[in-house]
C-alpha cells in the first residue's frame, strides 16, 4: 500500500500518517530487542540470527552487531527468503525469488532466531518455517519482530517484539530502515481517524 | 511477465536477467538436503519429446520435479503419434488432461508456436528442427556469466554447423541482447546465406550489423575471444555433403590442443553436447578444466527451473 512521506501535511480527507517510531526509537527498540535475545538465550550461544528480507535481513544484521557490542559474542547472521513457500503464490504474478545465504555452520542444531519488520497475519512466518524445514533441523525457533500489528490468522506469535502497535485492517505499517529506504521509521497510514 | 517461452528472442534483457538471478537461486537448492521447493505444487508438466534426446529431456523432468510439479513424459515412440495423430490432436489430448505447461521438442521448426496457438497453458521450446532453443542459450549465457562475472561486454565465438543449429540461433539473439558479441566461424556452405550478407561477409556486402560477426577462419578468430562454443556437426540433418571430409572438417575447425593453447588465459570453452569427440573437439580439450560441458549440465536444471518458475509460478493470465 502506497503511503506518502510523514513530513507531507495531511489536510481534511487525506488518510493520516503518523510516526510511531522516529529514528532514535527504532534504534533503542532494536537494542533492548538484543539485550532480550541475550537475556532468553543465556548469552546467545549456539544462537543463529535469520533475517526474513526484504527488512528482517538488515535487522538481524543489527542485532548481531548490537549483541556484539553488549557481550563479545558473535552471532551468525543469515537471510532466509520465503518466497518459494508463500500461501498465496498463484494469487499474484510470479515474484522474484530472493537470495538464500545461511551462515557457514548451517543451522542444525542452533537456536534459530527468525527476524522480521512487522508481524501481522503469520503467514510469511509460517512460511519461514516450512522453508526452516528444507534447509536444515534447527534445535529450536524463535520469532523476533519490530512491530506486532495484531490481525494473526494463524496460530503465531513472536518471542520478542519491538513495539505492539494496535491497528484497524484498514491501515498499513510502513518500516522504512537506513540500509533499504535511506532512514529509520516506522509509520501508520491509511484509515480515518 | 511471457506466459510462454518459445524464443531466445522473446525475453528482454531484464526478463532474461531476471531468469539469471533466479538461476542462482536456484542453484542453492542442489546443495541442499532436501533439494525441493514448493512453488509448483499441484501443477502439471508435459515432457512432449517427438525427437530423440538425453540431457534436455531429463533436466526439465528434473527441474520440474525439484519444484514439486506433477510431470508426464511423452515421447512419440510408443504412442498414438506412431498410429498417425496429428500434433494438434496430442496438444488437445494434453490439454483435456490439464497440463498447465507443455515443453516441446519437434523436429519441424515452428512447432512450439503452433502449440501455443492450440493450448491454454505454457510452451517451452525444448529445440524446434533448426530453429531454436532457448532454454540452452539461457544456461549457456548463465554458464558464461558464473565463469566470467558478466555478459555484457563477452566476446563469444560459435564455431561449426551453425546453419542446423537451433542452439547458435537462440544465442545469438539472446546474448546480442544481454550485450555480448558474437562471431560466427565456419565453412562458408555452414553459415546461413543471410548472416553472412548481414555481417558484410562473402559476395553480397550490405548494411554491417554490427552485433553478430561472421568468420570463416577459426585461427584469426581465437586469440581476440573470451567464449568458444563449439556446435555438433549434426549429420542426421545434413542431406548434402557440406565440407569434404571429416578429416578436413577437424583440421579447419575442430578445436585441439594447439588452439586451446591460443585462446586469451580466461578463456572458456563451451559445447552444448552430445560431442563428436575428435570431430569438432578433441578429448584433450573437451576434459581440459577450461572446459565447462559438464557444468553447462548442471546449469541446465537450474536455469529450467527458473523458467518453468517465472512461466508457472504466479498467476500471469
Amino acid at each position: 500500500m502506497a503511503c506518502p512521506p510523514a513530513a507531507h501535511p495531511s489536510p481534511e480527507r487525506q488518510p493520516s500518517v503518523k510516526v510511531i517510531l522516529a529514528s532514535a526509537d527504532v534504534q533503542r527498540v532494536v537494542d533492548r530487542i538484543a539485550h532480550q535475545i541475550l537475556e532468553k538465550t543465556q548469552g546467545a550461544a549456539d544462537t543463529v540470527l535469520l533475517g526474513i528480507p526484504t527488512r528482517g535481513a538488515p535487522l538481524a544484521r543489527r542485532l548481531a552487531a548490537r549483541i556484539s557490542t553488549f557481550e563479545d559474542v558473535d552471532v551468525p547472521v543469515g537471510v532466509l527468503d520465503i518466497t518459494l513457500y508463500r500461501d498465496d503464490l498463484r494469487r499474484h504474478a510470479t515474484r522474484a525469488v530472493g537470495p538464500t545465504q545461511l551462515p557457514p555452520g548451517g543451522i542444525d542444531g542452533k537456536r534459530v532466531v527468525l527476524v522480521d519488520d512487522v508481524l501481522f497475519s503469520g503467514r510469511t512466518v509460517r512460511a519461514a518455517l516450512d522453508a526452516l524445514n528444507d534447509v536444515g533441523r534447527p534445535a529450536s525457533v524463535q520469532l523476533a519482530v519490530l512491530v506486532d500489528r495484531g490481525h494473526r490468522e494463524l496460530p503465531i506469535r513472536a518471542d520478542y517484539v519491538g513495539k505492539n502497535i494496535p491497528t484497524a485492517l484498514a491501515e498499513s505499517v510502513k518500516v522504512t530502515l537506513v540500509e533499504t529506504d535511506g532512514a529509520d521509521e516506522v509509520r501508520l497510514c491509511g484509515g480515518t481517524r | 511477465m511471457i506466459r510462454h517461452l518459445l524464443s531466445g528472442g522473446d525475453l528482454d534483457a531484464g526478463t532474461a536477467t531476471e531468469i539469471l538471478d533466479t538461476a542462482a537461486e536456484m542453484a542453492t537448492v542442489a546443495g541442499r538436503e532436501v533439494k525441493k521447493l514448493p512453488a509448483l505444487r499441484g501443477r502439471t508438466v508435459v515432457n512432449l519429446f517427438y525427437e530423440d534426446s538425453t540431457r534436455t529431456r531429463i533436466s526439465f523432468e528434473a527441474a520440474a520435479k525439484r519444484l514439486s510439479a506433477d510431470v508426464i513424459n511423452f515421447s512419440a515412440k510408443g504412442s498414438s503419434v506412431t498410429k498417425g495423430e496429428s500434433l494438434k490432436d496430442t496438444a488437445l489430448t494434453l490439454q483435456a488432461m490439464g497440463a498447465d505447461a507443455v515443453v516441446v521438442r519437434h523436429p519441424a521448426s515452428g512447432a512450439p508456436h503452433r502449440l501455443a496457438n492450440w493450448l491454454d497453458g505454457s510452451v517451452v521450446n525444448a529445440g524446434d528442427g533448426t530453429h531454436e532453443h532457448p532454454t540452452q542459450a539461457l544456461l549457456d549465457a548463465y554458464t558464461m556469466r558464473a565463469r566470467l562475472g558478466r555478459l555484457a561486454g563477452l566476446h563469444v565465438a560459435i564455431v561449426g554447423d551453425v546453419l542446423h543449429s537451433r542452439v547458435a540461433r537462440s544465442n545469438v539473439l539472446l546474448l546480442s541482447t544481454l550485450g555480448a558479441k558474437v562471431t560466427l566461424v565456419g565453412p562458408p556452405t555452414l553459415i546461413p546465406v543471410d548472416w553472412a550478407a548481414r555481417a558484410g561477409v562473402g559476395s553480397a556486402a550490405t548494411d554491417a550489423d554490427p552485433g553478430t560477426d561472421v568468420c570463416y577462419d577459426l585461427d584469426a578468430v581465437l586469440p581476440g575471444v573470451d567464449v568458444v562454443m563449439m556446435l555438433r556437426v549434426q549429420r542426421e540433418r545434413m542431406n548434402d555433403s557440406y565440407f569434404p571430409s571429416a578429416r578436413e572438417y577437424a583440421r579447419r575447425y575442430g578445436l585441439d590442443g594447439p588452439r586451446l593453447r591460443r585462446l586469451p588465459e580466461h578463456a572458456i570453452v563451451m559445447h552444448p553436447g552430445p560431442m563428436n569427440r575428435g570431430m569438432e573437439i578433441t578429448p584433450e580439450v573437451a576434459d581440459s578444466p577450461r572446459s565447462t560441458i559438464v557444468e553447462q549440465v548442471a546449469n541446465g536444471v537450474s536455469v529450467r527451473m527458473a523458467v518453468l518458475y517465472l512461466l508457472l509460478g504466479g498467476n500471469n493470465r
